[in-house]
C-alpha cells in the first residue's frame, strides 16, 4: 500500500496506512508525549496528554488513524499549556512525593514534567487518602502515585492469560486493585514487567529500590522524548 | 519588675530555636531554657513506606548532613536484610565510609568557617552585620576562600558516592548503588590545585593551628565559658578508636570513668531513656543506669575525643595528644574546646578520605549482600553533631511499622540548656542592660554544639533574630530585631 502523506506543524511527513499519529509522528522524528498508551498494547486514549488538534478538532493521537493529507497541530502554545495542565492536575490529584519515590529518574510523569516545566502546580492540591498494598511476595502497589493509566490492567497477565491488576469503583474513587492470589504466583519476570510498564511509581519490584544510581537512570542523560527529536528512539 | 528575654529564633545555628530567660526584679536570672519549636514528626510518616525506602525518604529531614541519615537508616536496613555490621562488601562500607567522611569533612567546614569563625576572628561584641562568614572574608579573604572550598571538596565525595551533593542515593539496604571510577578517583588524589586532597589535608591542619593560636590568645576565655561536667557518649571502634562509621557504644563520665562499656548498640534501648518537657519537642536522652537527673550526657567532638582512645591517622593523633595533654588526659568539658576537637576531627576525615581513595576495594564489582531477613533493626552513626540514632521495625510486607529517631542535637539537648543557664547566670545576671554582645554569647554556647534544630524535631526553619525583653505581665520592654 502507498504511505499516507500528512504534516505535523509544517512539516512534511510519511506515514504508513493504519498508523496511529503518535506512531507515524515518532518514525518521522517527531515526538508526541503519551502517558497512557505503551508500545505494544491497544491503546485507549485516556490520559489525553497526546491530544492534537487536525483541523480545528482535538484528538487524542495515540488513538487516532492517520489520514491522507491530514494537517496535525502538535506544538501550538495553546496545545502545549493543556499539555502542561494535564500533568500538573496529575500531581495534585495523587500524592507524588518524587524525592523519596525509587521511580525518581525513570518516572515518565516527572520527565514530562521536567519537559514541560512545570516548577508548581496552578491547581490546590488534593492530598488523597489512597491505599498501599504490600501483600504480594515480589511486588508493592502504591495508590498514591497512581494516575490510572491502565497500562497494568492491559498488560500484565498471568500465565492462563487472567488480568493480574484491575480498575475498580468509578469516577473519583476508581483504584487499581490487583489480584492477590494471581500475584502471590507472580515470576520475577513478570513482576519486573509489571514495574516496568508503570509509568510512575505505583508498581514497585519489591527490594530493588534505588539500584541504579543517580546519573545513569533512564532520564538522567537522555530527557523524555528526545530520544526520538534526535531519530534514535524509532 | 521581673523580666523575660527572648532570643527567637537563635541564629547560625541549622533550624529554629529560641531561647528565654527569666529575670526577677533585681535583674538576677530565675531560669533559662532553650526551646526547639517546630514539629514535622518524621516518626510517623514513615510508617507505611517500604523499608528500602527510608533511607531516601528519612534523609529528608536535614540539608545540612542529610548523609548521616542516609547511612544510619541504610545501616538499619542492613541489619534487616541479614547484611548487618561486618557483612557488607568491602566497596560497600568503604564507599559508605568515603560518603560519610566527605560529610564530615563538609560540616565541619561549614560549621567552623562560615557559623562560628565569626565570633572568633571578628569578636563576639562585633556589629551583627559584619558578624558573618562575609565578614570574614572582608577580614581574611583566603581563610574564607578554604572554609569553603573544603566544604565544596566534602561535597563533592558526596556527588562521587551518592550521585547528588545533597539528598543522594548511594546506599541501599546490603550496600550500596555504585563503586568509584578511577577518573573519580584521580580528580580527588591529583586535581588540579587547590581541589585536590592534600590540599585538603594542609588547610585543615591550618585550621587547628588558627583554633590553637586564638586558644593561647585567649586561654582564660575559651577554657571558662560555659564550662561544665557532664557524662560523654559516641561511638568508638571495638578497639577504642575514633570512628564515625561503626563501633560499639560507649560513655564515660566527666572524670573519664566509663559509664557505658563498649556495648552493642542493637541493645541501645537497654541503656539509653528519652525524657519528654512540655516547653519544648525536643525530647531529654538520658542513660538508664544513671537516672534522668544524672544520666544526660554530650554527644559530638568534645565527647568523640573523650571516649575514644586514640585517632587511627597520624596527623590528627598528633594533635588530639596535644589536646588530650591539655586536660591531663581526662575528659574534657570546656564548650567552646569543641571547636578545637572539630577541627581535630576536620583533619581526621581528610587524612581518612585519603586512606580510602588509594583503596583498591572502592574500584570492585561486589556492591550488595544479603542474608536472612529479620522485623528490626539498628542502625548508629557519628554524624558531625554527635552520635546518631535509627531503629525500624517492619511487617511481613517489608512496610515499615515503627521508626524511633534519636539524633545528634537531641541528645545534645540538656548541655545546650546548662550552656545557656550558664551564660544567663554568668553574663546577664544582676547586670543593668542586656546588650547585644551578651545576647550573643547566649548563642555562641548554643552554637558550640552546632545544633541542628531541623533534625533535632525532623522540621526545618529559617533564622533571622528578634529579641524581645518583656516584664513578667508582658509588656515590651526593650526589642531589637536584625
Amino acid at each position: 500500500m502507498n504511505d499516507v502523506r500528512f504534516m505535523i506543524d509544517g512539516k512534511e511527513c510519511l506515514g504508513k496506512p493504519g498508523q496511529t499519529i503518535v506512531e507515524a509522528a515518532k518514525a518521522n522524528g517527531v515526538y508526541i508525549p503519551v502517558l497512557c498508551h505503551f508500545e505494544g498494547l491497544k491503546p485507549v486514549g485516556s490520559c489525553r496528554i497526546c491530544t492534537v488538534r487536525v483541523g480545528g478538532r482535538f484528538m487524542a493521537a495515540c488513538t487516532q488513524p492517520l489520514i491522507e493529507g491530514m494537517a496535525v497541530e502538535n506544538t501550538a502554545p495553546d496545545l502545549e499549556d493543556m499539555r502542561k495542565s494535564l500533568i500538573e492536575m496529575l500531581f495534585v490529584e495523587g500524592n507524588h512525593l518524587c524525592p523519596s519515590c525509587e521511580k525518581s529518574g525513570n518516572c515518565e510523569l516527572q520527565a514530562l514534567a521536567y519537559r514541560y516545566q512545570v516548577l508548581a502546580p496552578r491547581f490546590p492540591y488534593l492530598w488523597p487518602r489512597r491505599d498501599i498494598d504490600a501483600s504480594a511476595p515480589l511486588l508493592m502497589l502504591d495508590g498514591n502515585r497512581c494516575i490510572q493509566c491502565l497500562r497494568c490492567v492491559r498488560a500484565c497477565r498471568a500465565k492462563d492469560g487472567r488480568k493480574v491488576f484491575a480498575a475498580v469503583d468509578r469516577s473519583r474513587r476508581v483504584k487499581i486493585e490487583v489480584d492477590k492470589k494471581l500475584a502471590a504466583h507472580l515470576s520475577e519476570d513478570q513482576a519486573r514487567r509489571a514495574m516496568d510498564i508503570c509509568p510512575v511509581g505505583a508498581i514497585l519490584r519489591k527490594e530493588t529500590g534505588f539500584a541504579v544510581p543517580i546519573g545513569r537512570r533512564k532520564y538522567d542523560a537522555v530527557p523524555i522524548g528526545s530520544d526520538v527529536e534526535k531519530g534514535t528512539g524509532r | 519588675m521581673g523580666r523575660k528575654i527572648t532570643i527567637e529564633p537563635v541564629t547560625r545555628v541549622e533550624g529554629h530555636g529560641k531561647v528565654t530567660i527569666r529575670l526577677d526584679d533585681a535583674g538576677k536570672v530565675t531560669q533559662s531554657r532553650f526551646h526547639v519549636v517546630e514539629f514535622r514528626g518524621f516518626e510517623r510518616f514513615v510508617q507505611g513506606r517500604p523499608y528500602w525506602e527510608a533511607p531516601v525518604l528519612v534523609q529528608r529531614l536535614c540539608g545540612i548532613c542529610p548523609v548521616s541519615h542516609h547511612l544510619a537508616a541504610a545501616k538499619a536496613m542492613d541489619v534487616i536484610v541479614g547484611a548487618g555490621p561486618g557483612k557488607l562488601t568491602a566497596t560497600a562500607e568503604k564507599m559508605r565510609r568515603l560518603m560519610h567522611y566527605g560529610q564530615m569533612l563538609q560540616s565541619h567546614a561549614l560549621h567552623f568557617f562560615h557559623l562560628s569563625s565569626p565570633d572568633f576572628l571578628l569578636g563576639m561584641d562585633a556589629d551583627p552585620a559584619v558578624r558573618n562568614i562575609i565578614g570574614v572574608a572582608a577580614l581574611n579573604k583566603d581563610l574564607a576562600v578554604q572554609g569553603i572550598l573544603l566544604r565544596k571538596f566534602g561535597q563533592e565525595i558526596i556527588l562521587a558516592t551518592a550521585g547528588k551533593k545533597i539528598h543522594g542515593t548511594g546506599a541501599v539496604p546490603g550496600g550500596i548503588n555504585k563503586n568509584l571510577s578511577p577518573e573519580e578517583r584521580d580528580r580527588f588524589l591529583k586535581g588540579a590545585a587547590p581541589l585536590n586532597i592534600d590540599q585538603m589535608i594542609e588547610w585543615s591542619r591550618a585550621a587547628v593551628e588558627l583554633f590553637k593560636d586564638y586558644h593561647r590568645k585567649n586561654k582564660d576565655m575559651v577554657d571558662g565559658f560555659a564550662e561544665f561536667p557532664s557524662n560523654h557518649l559516641s561511638l568508638v571502634r571495638k578497639d577504642g578508636a575514633l570512628d564515625f562509621y561503626h563501633g560499639v557504644l560507649r560513655a564515660v563520665d566527666a572524670e573519664g570513668r566509663k559509664v557505658l562499656n563498649d556495648v552493642d548498640y542493637q541493645d541501645y534501648l537497654e541503656y539509653i531513656g528519652e525524657e519528654t518537657r512540655s516547653w519544648s519537642y525536643m525530647k531529654f536522652p538520658y542513660l538508664r543506669s544513671l537516672g534522668k537527673t544524672d544520666g544526660w550526657y554530650r554527644v559530638g567532638p568534645l565527647a568523640r575525643l573523650n571516649t575514644c582512645d586514640y585517632i587511627p591517622s597520624p596527623l590528627a593523633q598528633k594533635e588530639f595528644e596535644v589536646y588530650k595533654a591539655y586536660t591531663d588526659g581526662k575528659p574534657n568539658n570546656m564548650s567552646l574546646h569543641t571547636h578545637w576537637a572539630r577541627l581535630i576531627e576536620l583533619l581526621h576525615s581528610a587524612e581518612v578520605i585519603k586512606e580510602l581513595l588509594l583503596d583498591k576495594d572502592l574500584q570492585g564489582a561486589k556492591l550488595v549482600k544479603k542474608g536472612k531477613k529479620v522485623a528490626e533493626g539498628v542502625g548508629l552513626i557519628e554524624a558531625p553533631r554527635g552520635t546518631l540514632f535509627h531503629h525500624y521495625r517492619i511487617n511481613d510486607d517489608d512496610q515499615i511499622t515503627m521508626a524511633n529517631l534519636i539524633v545528634s542535637t537531641t541528645n545534645n539537648n540538656e548541655p545546650m540548656n546548662r550552656a545557656v543557664h550558664w551564660v544567663a547566670m554568668n553574663v546577664l545576671s544582676e547586670k543593668p542592660e542586656i546588650t547585644e554582645g551578651m545576647l550573643n554569647r547566649v548563642e555562641v554556647a548554643i552554637r558550640a554544639y552546632d545544633p541542628c534544630l531541623s533534625c533535632a524535631t525532623h522540621a526545618v526553619g529559617r533564622m533571622p533574630l528578634e529579641v524581645t525583653l518583656v516584664d513578667a505581665r508582658g509588656n515590651v520592654l526593650q526589642r531589637k530585631v536584625r
